[in-house]
């Protein structure tokens, strides 16, 4: 018992069941999945299909989180990844055939490669600070989105790229096997290769794996190509479940939801450990979360304010100081009333000042 | 000491003064930079459109970002101790339309304003306390602040709230002419937090400390500099900034509306960093601030001007953002070398 409690997936895990269960209790239709057509529906599918976008730019995220860094720009290339892709389909004389929507699925993600190469290069090899390299194409990425679209929400109609958001594959959404397919791909190169533990290498200390003979600047590079095109492959589900390439909307703030998600998974944004299995779970939260509070009735621009709770709770629960604070509360009982004897907490960094200020 | 060495070694050729003069002021190089792009882009605008730099122009360049001047200066406070506030721009939305909603209620203004300016301070005053006593990343802890913003905006209301009070409509249409120029009072708040914020970062004990925090907060601590009050001052006087952009922001559309804002968090970030404050804190001035806010404004006026899409004003900040980090970096890795 004491083993799976320690497990640094329980509580996430307990968090996401906890939501599930208060969901299903609230309405009971929650959990029942129906077959009609030979294809599976409810509220858990819709949840799983709608993840998706947000699945793949979490897990780039993770990747890039691992390595002490950060990936704002994945907003901006979904925006761009989905104009480029649609632009294609829109231009082509024949926006129904396969051939079409597989240049163009290729070219959106290829572009979306550039740009996660182009970060990559400003922090790997100019050493930039990560905020800032990816704020540069936080910015300016959605102008060049706004560019490939003339400044219009260009919308198409295309059946096959359609299917990529909202077809069914032997009863299950075609998004959802995107998903798995990104988790296996990441979870079989991250932890049955090496390539993990030389990650968490560099985001623990980029100097001493460099001395070690860890390559930091290629893993570091890596990770942003990867989250690139992780971004690119999410922006063309974005494009192809709402059929428009919305330069301004796609990926809003995705950036931050992706973050939250990694966070949520126990992944500390301090760099070195991560967890993929967290990052799923994460994500599956957030979205259950979304689904619950639309179901509440809440407009769904007051959500963030839910999220706010969220996020403030959750960075509360890691804090080392807190958990300070609970170990001398446990040692005190246990020791009978709290008396002289028990360890004393680390005495909080902001009484030190104060008292030198006293004595100056 | 200058003095011995002239007269050792006669006079020292302009070579010599100016390698000095870069070493001693290295962390105003970015900030002179950015005034030369200024004037480049004025002069070249100029030139271009042969009408650009006419009073009537420059009056608007302040109008119309003054707002944004107001935020970047709240934020240079946090970016100096080496922290970052994403949610200055959620603030302004939130305390603009909460200010909107008071006015329709029949509060007056007097009550309304300090009401806004409290909401402001109180969400920055979390973030603090989240960053200091919790040890949560700035960036994470003020992204819960932005969440948090957005949404008590959209708590407030759905939809936009037009503004009938006089004394804020005010704000916004006095002119004070002299000539063909003309200065509005949020024009003049916003020239006044700048010389306020000028003032506390260059000449007061708690800009030192903020100096200080920012170059390495161990040492200020060790120092004994009250460390924990500074930073959390910092993110309430980011708040309180975000609450005065709001009133201002308010008063030039005359009206509140939730979705204001969205993404003014990097204008504000990216005006911070063109103005030659860097993000690793420690460095940076108040007035570079400005000279980034105004870069940023005459581009959006230039834009204007060519009639080009409004997508090259994201584009080419981004590209300018881009230029002043590698400029910063090549300054950072100079000084580190010369340790």
């Amino acid at each position: 018992m004491k083993k799976l409690v320690t497990h640094r997936l329980f509580w996430p895990v307990a968090a996401l069941l906890a939501l599930i269960v208060v969901n299903t209790i609230a309405r009971p239709q929650f959990i029942s999945i129906t077959v009609r057509d030979g294809q599976l529906y409810g509220a858990l599918i819709d949840i799983l299909r709608n993840s998706a976008p947000l699945m793949l730019v979490a897990l780039g995220m993770t990747i890039v989180i691992a390595t002490r860094g950060i990936d704002l720009s994945v907003g901006a290339i979904m925006a761009v990844s989905g104009a480029v892709a649609l632009t294609i389909i829109d231009t082509s004389g024949d926006p129904g055939s396969g051939a079409t929507v597989a240049v163009a699925l290729l070219v959106g993600i290829l572009v979306a490669l550039v740009l996660g190469v182009w970060n990559g290069f400003l922090i790997a090899v100019l050493g930039i600070q990560p905020i800032i390299a990816t704020l540069v194409l936080m910015l300016a990425g959605r102008g060049v989105a706004l560019l490939i679209t003339d400044g219009f929400i260009t919308t198409v109609t295309s059946a096959p790229y359609k299917f990529i958001a909202t077809g069914y594959v032997i009863g299950l959404p075609f998004a959802l096997f995107i998903s798995i397919a990104a988790i296996a791909v990441i979870a079989l190169l991250e932890r049955r290769t090496a390539l993990g533990v030389l990650t968490e290498s560099v985001g623990i200390n980029p100097e001493a794996s460099r001395l070690a003979g860890v390559r930091a600047r290629g893993i570091v590079f890596g990770a942003y190509a990867a989250s690139g095109v992780l971004a690119g492959m999410a922006g063309v589900l974005y494009s192809s479940n709402i059929m428009a390439a919305d330069a301004n909307a796609a990926g809003l703030y995705i950036e931050l939801y992706a973050i939250l998600a990694v966070v949520l998974g126990g992944t500390s944004l301090m760099g070195g450990k991560f967890t993929i299995a967290g990052t799923v779970v994460g994500v599956l939260t957030i979205q259950t979360l979304e689904s619950t509070i639309l179901f509440l009735g809440v407009p769904s621009a007051q959500a963030p304010v839910f999220f706010a709770a969220v996020v403030i709770v959750v960075v509360l629960v890691q804090s080392p100081r807190l958990h300070r604070f609970a170990r001398g509360l446990i040692a005190s009982r246990r020791s009978g009333g709290g008396g002289p004897s028990t360890p004393a907490p680390t005495p909080s960094t902001t009484t030190e000042p104060t008292k030198a200020e006293a004595v100056r | 000491m200058t003095t011995t060495t002239q007269t050792e070694a006669g006079r020292p050729t302009l070579g010599a003064r100016y390698a000095t003069f870069l070493s001693r002021h290295s962390s105003l190089m970015p900030t002179f930079a950015a005034i030369v792009i200024l004037i480049v882009l004025l002069v070249g605008a100029q030139f271009a459109f042969g009408n650009f730099i006419t009073p009537r122009n420059l009056s608007a360049l302040l109008l119309n970002n003054a707002y944004l001047l107001i935020l970047a200066v709240g934020l240079t406070f946090v970016i100096l101790t080496g922290g970052i506030d994403l949610s200055v721009g959620s603030v302004m939305a939130f305390t603009g339309i909460l200010c909107a909603k008071l006015l329709a209620e029949g509060l007056p203004a007097i009550v309304a304003i300090p009401l806004m300016l409290l909401g402001g301070a109180a969400i920055g005053l979390l973030i603090g306390v989240l960053v200091h006593y919790f040890d949560v990343q700035p960036f994470i802890a003020s992204l819960a602040g932005l969440f948090l913003a957005r949404g008590l905006a959209f708590v407030v209301s759905l939809s936009s709230i037009r503004v009938e009070d006089p004394a804020v409509l005010w704000l916004q249409r006095t002119r004070l002419t002299v000539g063909d120029w003309y200065l509005t009072p949020t024009g003049i708040l916003a020239l006044l937090i700048v010389a306020i914020g000028v003032f506390v970062t260059q000449w007061t004990r708690f800009g030192r400390t903020i100096y200080a925090i920012g170059g390495n907060e161990q040492s200020a601590r060790l120092m004994g500099l009250p460390v924990a009050r500074t930073k959390i001052l910092v993110y309430v006087i980011s708040g309180v900034c975000g609450g005065l952009a709001g009133l201002v922001l308010t008063a030039y559309s005359g009206a509140g509306y939730p979705l204001n804002g969205v993404g003014t968090e990097l204008d504000a970030i990216a005006a911070v960093v063109i103005g030659g404050t860097l993000l690793t804190g420690g460095s940076g001035y108040v007035i570079g601030s400005m000279i980034g806010v105004l870069v940023y404004g005459v581009i959006k006026t230039i834009i204007a001007f060519m009639g080009a899409e409004q997508s090259w004003t994201r584009i080419i900040i981004g590209g300018l953002l881009l230029v002043f980090i590698v400029v910063q970096r090549f300054i950072v890795t100079r000084s580190d070398r010369r340790r």
